[in-house]
């Protein structure tokens, strides 16, 4: 049994309250901090624990933090709390059963970069997590942790939270900030980079929840505890979400390099009426497809899923059992992407809506030969040609489900009907 | 206008000046809670109240999908229809709700009563298929669960 980071408590109907966590050690990281460290150390501890965003780019914290002028004049951070990718559900766990963890993260990382300032951005459809976060955020007010002069140290910082509008683009970091400045969130080309410019073109950091909520535990318990879980190059637990055909879909949080069968055929039970598996996209429906047979030898963790030529991401697992038609679950992303492409760009917003058009005529029986040739060169003229990576992300289901379930589209074509009845759910 | 302007007082006195403009995305949402939609009236209301460019605010009052800018049911229901709801069976609960209701999909029902929309990902992955009821969850969604669920909110 590996140790928890998260799952280390029993949830009650007060167990994400202040007196509970207190109770659990909560706030001990940022005393310690505050009376103890100074904020280049607990920059280090972090840096030394090689904490990687936990988002989807999997940057390492402790660089991004160490970019960072703390001596200018007014720096920022901003959690992102704009869980949107698809098949992602764990930061609202933390919202709903620990907000303190992640209030506690943030003033270690406000501490760390002296910030004064921070904002946590939180999907505007949550609603108790919402709540929750509110109470957990006015409990440490009035407790003294957040505010004015902190537990005596001098310290200040406050923290603003602020409800998005239900665009999936505000999740990158660029369109995030834009956003809390208020104005439509287009995201900027970088660079500059935001650590150098980025909230009221002041260097800012944005971290997600859930890695700024494991810093209390790097600071308890010290940077060698956090590399001994997890891998070499990716270190600590992440909270996985399985969600798709399996009997138990849900969160685990598990050591990364945990095996992906593993996690499907003994943590979630299996595939859902023991089906065969057909596909598992493994971290938020931007990261590339993994075929059955890829599952097999695949671990979660960046490197090892690198070399699948897909992505860790949001640690976001989609389970496909076999049956299902991956032409009509390719039109259920082309769709979204289309819907949630910004409209800066041209390549992504023509691009995005001629890829749903393709992929809907061909739904539809309509596909005509030379369909799967445009899909490609569409891909082609989107990837690497705008200013965020929305652009990529959603070119990236496209190119590699029709690549690697070529024949299904074609026999759609030909045919104008799905080999699998079209069949979503089994 | 006075209930919107308090709130709008309030919340100011807690951002520093220097953050006037980050007041925009708050303040339109206070003003959609009170009036449950929104036109460019209001987005002129809010830049003149901050002091900020009338355009800043009409594009973000347009740019974002839960402002809404037309009159709405009583209560509007948002069903996700992205990827783990459709492994679950979206469609289904799609086609029950839309019969139920008796509307398409981005309709509201004659009596104005219910708003049926389909939206992304709301994050009920592991609990698909979900759907939002004004600002509640419901998730683990079966034909019987939703007509229990309908029958509550029609009472």
């Amino acid at each position: 049994m590996s140790e928890k980071i998260f799952f280390n408590f029993t949830v009650t109907a007060d167990s994400h309250k202040l007196e509970p966590y207190r109770e659990r050690g909560g706030y001990k990281a940022l005393e310690t901090a505050l009376k103890t460290l100074q904020p280049i150390d607990v920059e280090k501890e972090v840096m030394a624990s090689g904490l990687r965003g936990r988002g989807g780019a999997g940057f390492p914290t402790g660089s991004k933090w160490s970019f960072v002028n703390k001596k200018a004049p007014v720096v920022y951070l901003c959690c992102n709390a704009d869980e949107g990718e698809p098949g992602t559900f764990k930061d609202r766990w933390i919202f709903e059963y620990n907000s303190h963890q992640l209030i506690e993260g943030m003033l270690l990382a406000a501490y760390a970069l002296n910030v004064r300032n921070a904002f946590i951005y939180i999907r505007g459809e949550f609603d108790l997590s919402f709540r929750r976060l509110m109470e957990a955020m006015g409990e440490a007010y009035n407790a003294g942790y957040i505010g004015e002069n902190i537990l005596g140290s001098g310290f200040s910082c406050d923290i603003r939270v602020m409800q998005g509008g239900g665009a999936y683009v505000c999740g990158e970091e660029s369109s995030l900030y834009t956003s809390i400045e208020g104005f439509k969130g287009y995201p900027r080309n970088k660079p500059p980079f935001p650590a150098i410019q980025g909230l009221y073109n002041a260097p800012t950091v944005v971290n997600n929840v859930e890695t700024l909520a494991n810093v209390p535990w790097i600071i308890n318990n010290g940077a060698k505890a956090f590399t001994a879980m997890g891998t070499e190059k990716h270190p600590g637990t992440k909270i996985f979400c399985v969600s798709g055909h399996v009997k138990k879909p849900g969160l685990y949080e598990l050591p990364l390099g945990y095996p992906l069968k593993q996690l499907i055929y003994e943590n979630c039970g299996g595939i859902l009426n023991d089906k065969q598996l057909k596909a598992v996209i493994p971290g938020g429906s931007s990261s590339p497809i993994l075929p059955a047979k890829d599952v097999e030898t695949a671990n979660l963790d960046a490197e090892c899923l690198g070399t699948f030529r897909t992505m860790l991401g949001s640690g976001g697992v989609i389970v496909i059992a076999e049956g299902v038609c991956m032409v009509r679950l390719l039109q259920v992303l082309s769709r979204f992407y289309a819907h949630e492409s910004c409209g800066q760009c041209t390549p992504c917003r023509e691009g995005t809506a001629w890829m749903n058009d393709i992929i809907s005529r061909i739904v539809a029986g309509k596909g005509v030969k030379g369909d799967m040739e445009s899909l490609e060169r569409i891909t082609k003229g989107i990837m690497g040609n705008t200013v965020c990576a929305l652009g990529d992300a959603a070119a990236m289901p496209v190119i590699n489900i029709i690549t690697k379930f070529r024949e299904e589209f074609d026999y759609y074509i030909e045919h104008g009907r799905s080999m699998n009845d079209g069949r979503l759910e089994i | 206008m006075s209930c919107i302007e308090d709130k709008f007082a309030k919340l100011r006195a807690d951002y520093p000046k220097e953050l006037n403009s980050s007041l925009v995305m708050p303040f339109l949402r206070i003003m959609l809670d009170e009036k449950k939609h929104l036109g460019e009236s209001d987005a002129v209301f809010i830049a003149s109240y901050l002091d900020l460019p009338p355009m800043q605010v009409k594009e973000a009052l347009t740019w974002y999908t839960m402002f809404y800018r037309q009159p709405m049911g009583q209560h509007v229901i948002k069903v996700c229809r992205n990827i783990a709801c459709s492994l679950m069976g979206a469609e289904r609960i799609i086609d029950h709700l839309s019969q139920k209701l008796g509307i398409k999909p981005g309709e509201t029902t004659p009596d104005g009563r219910f708003t049926l929309l389909l939206v992304e990902c709301l994050a009920s992955c592991g609990t698909a298929p979900a759907m939002q009821i004004d600002d509640t969850y419901h998730e683990q969604l079966t034909e019987a669960k939703i007509d229990q669920i309908l029958k509550g909110l029609s009472q």
